[in-house]
C-alpha cells in the first residue's frame, strides 16, 4: 500500500487543475471564454469611471498548431479607470484578488475572470502577459507571469512612460491555445449580444481572417451604477455571519444586527433576536456555531423583515434596453419593440429586477427562419449555452400560451429578458443558465404577459391593416376596368375618374398604415 | 302574366345589343356620378328557384339581388360581367359567334379580369343573361356543338355570308349539326307532322337509315346526352311555332328519364330563361314498363341510379303519375336498359315494331 501523500494548493493550482469550471474547457471554448472575461472586465472598468466604453479587440493567429487548434494573440484595449501601478501584478497575477468583493451587482462573478484568462494563456502557451495601464498620470507596462504553484504574479519587465495624450485606461495582450473557427459564431453572438445590452458602448472586434466588426454605440447616456449595500438577513449564510461576528465591533447582538444588516432598526432587531432566542445583550464574539446556525435558520422563517433593497442592482432601464435591442436587431419604424422593467423583488433575501422585451419586425423575419428567439441576460451579461435548460425557455416554451396573443408558429419573434440580482440563482457552476426559482419565474412570466398583451395589440392591428391593404388594392385594380369596358360598351370616349372612389375605400384605412407601407425592407445583417 | 313574361324573354335578338349598350349605360353614369356601380337582377340562389306548374317549367322568384362594386366580394365577378358584357356586344356588332369556351379563353388575354376555370366564366355569363333578361344566344356565345339535326325542313340562313341562302335538313344524311348558324335560321317550311328526339348517336344513325323520317314523317334530333340549350331552343320552336308534337326516346335508366325531363320542363339552371322548355312535350320510353314488357336484356341499377332515382321521385317536375308510375317501377325491378337493347330482336326491330307501337300509343 503506497502512502497518501498529502498537500494543500494554492487557488491558481485549484483553477489549474479544474479550469473547466471557469468556461476553458477545449480550445474552441477557451477562446470564447477568454474574450467574454476580458471584454466583461474592460465594461466594468468603464462604467467605473462613468464613461461611454470605448473597447478595441484582436485576435491574431500566430502559430497553428494540430488538430484545427491554434496559438492566438488576444489583445484587448479599454478606456476604463485604469488600475493603479502598484495593484497591476496582483490583479492580473493572482487568483482572487479584485475590486468585486462587496455586495452590489457586477459583471464578474469569481473575481478571477482575467486571471484565469492569463493562468490558461500561459499554461497552454507559456507566453507571458502585458498588461498596460493609466489611472491619468503616467503609463505603467508590466510583462509578467503567473507563479501558479504559489499564486503570486512574477514580473519580468516594467516600463514607465509619459502620458502625453492624457490615455487612460488598460490594455492586455495575451497568447493562448484555441480554435477560433469553431468558436466564430459564438464569439460574434457573444459580442452582438453584449453590444444589445450596452448600447452605450463602442466595440470594434478584429477577428484572426482580418475582419473588422463594428458595434457602435446608439446612446451616451448609461445606467445608474449600483450602490453597494449592507446584506439583507435573509440573504446571509452560516459562513459569512460567522465572520461577520469575528470581525465586528458591535458587543452586543441587537447593535450587531441594526449596523450590519439593512433594514434592521431596533424594534425589527429586538424581536428577531427574540424570535430567534438569542439575547440582545450577548456579545457577538461569544456566539456558539449552533447559536450562529440558528440565527441563519430563523431569518429565513420571520417576516418582520423589510424587503431587500434594490439600490444595489443596475437594471438597464427601459430606454436603454429599447435602444439596444433596436440597433442590434435593426428594428424598422413600424416594427413592435415593448420593453418593461418589473419592480424590485426579492428571493431567499435577493433582490432582483426583471427587465423584458418582445420584438417582432419583418426585420427580424429576415434574421431567422420563424418562431421565437431568446436572448438571455444575467446582469448584463449574456447567456449563450444550455438555453432549453434555463428558466426563461421554460416560460417562453411552457408557461405562456402565445396563441392568446395572435402569434403563431411562424410569428417571427425575439424575446429578450434580463436579470439583474446580487446573486443570480445560476443552476450549476459553469453559470450558463438560471434556475426556475418560484420568484424569478413568476416574475420572468408576469413581465412576458405584460409586453405580449401589446403585441397581441399590434398584430391584431397589423393583421386587420393588411386586410384593408388587400381591400385597397382590389379595388384599385378592378374600379379602373369597370371604368374602360363600361367607357366602351355605352360608345363614350371619356373614361371615367375612379379617383374619388379609391379616395373612398382609402379613407378607411388607419394612418399608420401608410406609414408603415412606405418603410424599405432591411435587408438582414451579415454575419 | 306568364305569358308576358315569355314575351319579355323573346326579345327580338337585335334588339340585344342595345340592352347590352344600356347596361354599359348604367354602370358608366354611376361612376361620373361618384358612385360605385351596382345592378339589379333576379336571385338565382336555390330558394329563389321555384317550379312553376303553370309553365310546367322552373322560374325564378320575386327576390332581386344587387351586384354591387362597393363589396370586396363582388368588384371583381361584377368587372368580370361588364367585360363580358361588352365582349358580346363586340360579338354582335362584328356578327361574329363565340363558344362559352373561347370567352373564357378570350378573357386570358385581359389582364385582372381573367377568370379562373370556364365554370366561373359560364356562370358570369348567366349573370349576364339574368341582369339582362336575355339568352346568351343573344348576343352570339353559343355551347359546343355536338347534336344534329335532320328531317324535311328547310330552312334560311341570317348568318353573315349565308343571308338568304336555304336548305333543307335532308340534303346531309349524317344530318346537321346544331350550330349558332342553325339556331339563328329561320324555319321555312316542312312537311313533316311530328318530332321525334332521340338521345343516342347510333340510334339516330340508325332511324335515318331505316328512313324514319319518312315512315313516321318526323324530324329527327339527335341530342348526344343532356341536350344543348340550343337543341333545346329548337325542339321548343318546332313545337311551338310550327305546331309539331315533340316525341321523346331515351336510354331506360334515370339519367335518359332526366334527358326528357330537361327538353320538357327545362332545369334549375336556365330558370331565369325562357323559351328552352317543351312542356307539351312527350317521354315515350325507354320505361320501365317496357323493360318487362319487351323482357329487353337490361343491366342491373348501381346505388348511384337507384340514389338518382329517388331524388327524381321527390323533385316537382315528377308529380304526374307517368313519371312516378315508370320510377316506382325502375326501382321496383332494380334492372336499367339501354336504347340499343331491342336489337336482340334484330337491328330494325326498333324501327319496324317499338317505335310504331309506342306511337300508336301516345
Amino acid at each position: 500500500m503506497t502512502e497518501l501523500e498529502y498537500q494543500s494548493i494554492s487557488p491558481s493550482d485549484f483553477f489549474y487543475r479544474n479550469r473547466e469550471i471557469a468556461g476553458f474547457s477545449n480550445p474552441s471554448r477557451a477562446i470564447y471564454a477568454a474574450v467574454r472575461e476580458l471584454l466583461e472586465n474592460s465594461l466594468d472598468a468603464c462604467e467605473a469611471r462613468r464613461v461611454t466604453p470605448d473597447i478595441y479587440l484582436r485576435i491574431r493567429e500566430i502559430a497553428a498548431s494540430d488538430e484545427g487548434t491554434s496559438i492566438y494573440e488576444l489583445r484587448i484595449e479599454d478606456n476604463g479607470v485604469g488600475v493603479p501601478s502598484e495593484h497591476i501584478p496582483s490583479c492580473f497575477g493572482q487568483v482572487f484578488y479584485g475590486s468585486k468583493y462587496t455586495l452590489k451587482q457586477s459583471r464578474g462573478t469569481f473575481g478571477l475572470g482575467g486571471t484565469i484568462t492569463i493562468l490558461y494563456g500561459q499554461i497552454t502557451t507559456h507566453k507571458p502577459v502585458r498588461v498596460v495601464s493609466s489611472t491619468g498620470d503616467d503609463i505603467h507596462e508590466y510583462e509578467m507571469m503567473i507563479d501558479i504553484e504559489h499564486n503570486r504574479p512574477l514580473v519580468i519587465k516594467y516600463w514607465v512612460r509619459p502620458n502625453k495624450d492624457r490615455w487612460r485606461g488598460t490594455a492586455v495582450e495575451l497568447q493562448l491555445e484555441g480554435d477560433y473557427s469553431r468558436s466564430m459564431y459564438r464569439i460574434y453572438e457573444y459580442l452582438k449580444q453584449t453590444a444589445m445590452v450596452n448600447p452605450y458602448a463602442d466595440i470594434a472586434f478584429v477577428d484572426p481572417r482580418g475582419r473588422l466588426y463594428r458595434f457602435e454605440k446608439a446612446t451616451d447616456q448609461m445606467p445608474q451604477p449600483p450602490e453597494p449595500v449592507k446584506p439583507h438577513p435573509q440573504g446571509i449564510d452560516v459562513e459569512t455571519l460567522r465572520r461577520l461576528t469575528s470581525i465586528t465591533k458591535a458587543r452586543s447582538m441587537k447593535t450587531f444586527m441594526m449596523e450590519h444588516f439593512q433594514g434592521v432598526g431596533e424594534t425589527t432587531a429586538s424581536r428577531f433576536l427574540e424570535e430567534a432566542g438569542v439575547s440582545p445583550s450577548v456579545d457577538p464574539r461569544a456566539l456558539s456555531p449552533d447559536d450562529i446556525v440558528r440565527i441563519v435558520r430563523r431569518t429565513k422563517e420571520f417576516k418582520g423583515f423589510i424587503r431587500p433593497e434594490s439600490s444595489c442592482l443596475s437594471p438597464l432601464g427601459e430606454e436603454l434596453l429599447e435602444a439596444g435591442i433596436r440597433k442590434e436587431l435593426n428594428l424598422s419604424e413600424g416594427g413592435f419593440l415593448k420593453v418593461i422593467q418589473r419592480k424590485p423583488s426579492t428571493y431567499l433575501g435577493f433582490p432582483f429586477i426583471v427587465e423584458a422585451a418582445i420584438a417582432h419586425d419583418r426585420s427580424i423575419a429576415s434574421q431567422m427562419k420563424g418562431g421565437i428567439k431568446i436572448y438571455r441576460y444575467a446582469n448584463r451579461i449574456p447567456l449563450l449555452f444550455d438555453e432549453s435548460s434555463g428558466v426563461v425557455w421554460k416560460v417562453v416554451n411552457k408557461n405562456i400560451n402565445w396563441s392568446t396573443y395572435k402569434v403563431s408558429g411562424d410569428t417571427p419573434l425575439v424575446v429578450v429578458v434580463h436579470l439583474c440580482s446580487t446573486k443570480i440563482p445560476y443552476k450549476t457552476v459553469g453559470k450558463e443558465y438560471i434556475a426556475d426559482q418560484p420568484e424569478v419565474e413568476r416574475e420572468i412570466t408576469n413581465a412576458l404577459r405584460v409586453v405580449a398583451r401589446s403585441l397581441r395589440l399590434y398584430i391584431a392591428r397589423s393583421i386587420r391593416m393588411a386586410r384593408e391593404k388587400r381591400r385597397l388594392n382590389i379595388f384599385e385594380k378592378y374600379l379602373p376596368k369597370i371604368a374602360e369596358f363600361s367607357m366602351k360598351l355605352s360608345d363614350r370616349d371619356e373614361q371615367p375618374d375612379v379617383e374619388p372612389l379609391l379616395q373612398v375605400v382609402s379613407a378607411s384605412l388607419p394612418e399608420v398604415e401608410k406609414k408603415i407601407s412606405e418603410v424599405p425592407q432591411i435587408a438582414g445583417q451579415d454575419s | 302574366m306568364p305569358d308576358r313574361i315569355a314575351e319579355e324573354a323573346e326579345r327580338p335578338r337585335e334588339s340585344a345589343g342595345l340592352y347590352l349598350k344600356q347596361l354599359g349605360n348604367i354602370i358608366y353614369e354611376q361612376l361620373m356620378n361618384r358612385e360605385f356601380p351596382w345592378i339589379m337582377m333576379q336571385s338565382r340562389s336555390t330558394d329563389n328557384i321555384i317550379y312553376d306548374p303553370d309553365l310546367r317549367q322552373y322560374v325564378l322568384g320575386g327576390r332581386t339581388i344587387r351586384r354591387h362594386s362597393r363589396n370586396i366580394g363582388q368588384i371583381r365577378p361584377f368587372t368580370q360581367l361588364v367585360w363580358t358584357a361588352w365582349f358580346g356586344r363586340e360579338l354582335l356588332r362584328q356578327r361574329r359567334t363565340s363558344t362559352l369556351r373561347e370567352v373564357y379563353y378570350s378573357a386570358r388575354g385581359q389582364r385582372d379580369i381573367e377568370f379562373k376555370n370556364q365554370s366561373e366564366s359560364d356562370n358570369i355569363i348567366t349573370d349576364l343573361e339574368t341582369a339582362l333578361n336575355m339568352a346568351r344566344e343573344d348576343f352570339n356565345i353559343f355551347p359546343e356543338e355536338r347534336s344534329a339535326i335532320f328531317g324535311d325542313l328547310t330552312i334560311e340562313y341570317t348568318v353573315p355570308g349565308y343571308e338568304g341562302r336555304r336548305m333543307n335538313l335532308t340534303e346531309h344524311p349524317d344530318g346537321v349539326m346544331i350550330g349558332p348558324a342553325l339556331t339563328s335560321s329561320e324555319f321555312v317550311e316542312t312537311t313533316a307532322d311530328k318530332v321525334l328526339v332521340i338521345e343516342k348517336g347510333a340510334m339516330f344513325t340508325r332511324l335515318v337509315e331505316e328512313r324514319a323520317h319518312e315512315r313516321f314523317n318526323a324530324i329527327l334530333i339527335h341530342t348526344a346526352g343532356q341536350s344543348p340549350r340550343s337543341t333545346r331552343s329548337i325542339i321548343h320552336r318546332l313545337n311551338r311555332d310550327n305546331g309539331l308534337p315533340v316525341w321523346i326516346f331515351t336510354d331506360g335508366d334515370p339519367w335518359g328519364v332526366h334527358i326528357a325531363m330537361v327538353i320538357i320542363s327545362g332545369s334549375a339552371n336556365a330558370a331565369h330563361l325562357r323559351g328552352l322548355a317543351t312542356p307539351e312535350g312527350r317521354w315515350l320510353g325507354v320505361w320501365a314498363t317496357d323493360i318487362v314488357d319487351y323482357k329487353l336484356p337490361t343491366e342491373n341499377l348501381t346505388d348511384h341510379d337507384t340514389k338518382r332515382l329517388k331524388e327524381l321521385r321527390e323533385d316537382p317536375r315528377y308529380r304526374e303519375e307517368l313519371w312516378q308510375r315508370e320510377i316506382e317501377t325502375f326501382l321496383k325491378i332494380g334492372k336499367k336498359a339501354e336504347l340499343e337493347a331491342f336489337s336482340r330482336y334484330g337491328l330494325t326491330y326498333i324501327v319496324d315494331e317499338y317505335l310504331p307501337a309506342k306511337l300508336e300509343g301516345a
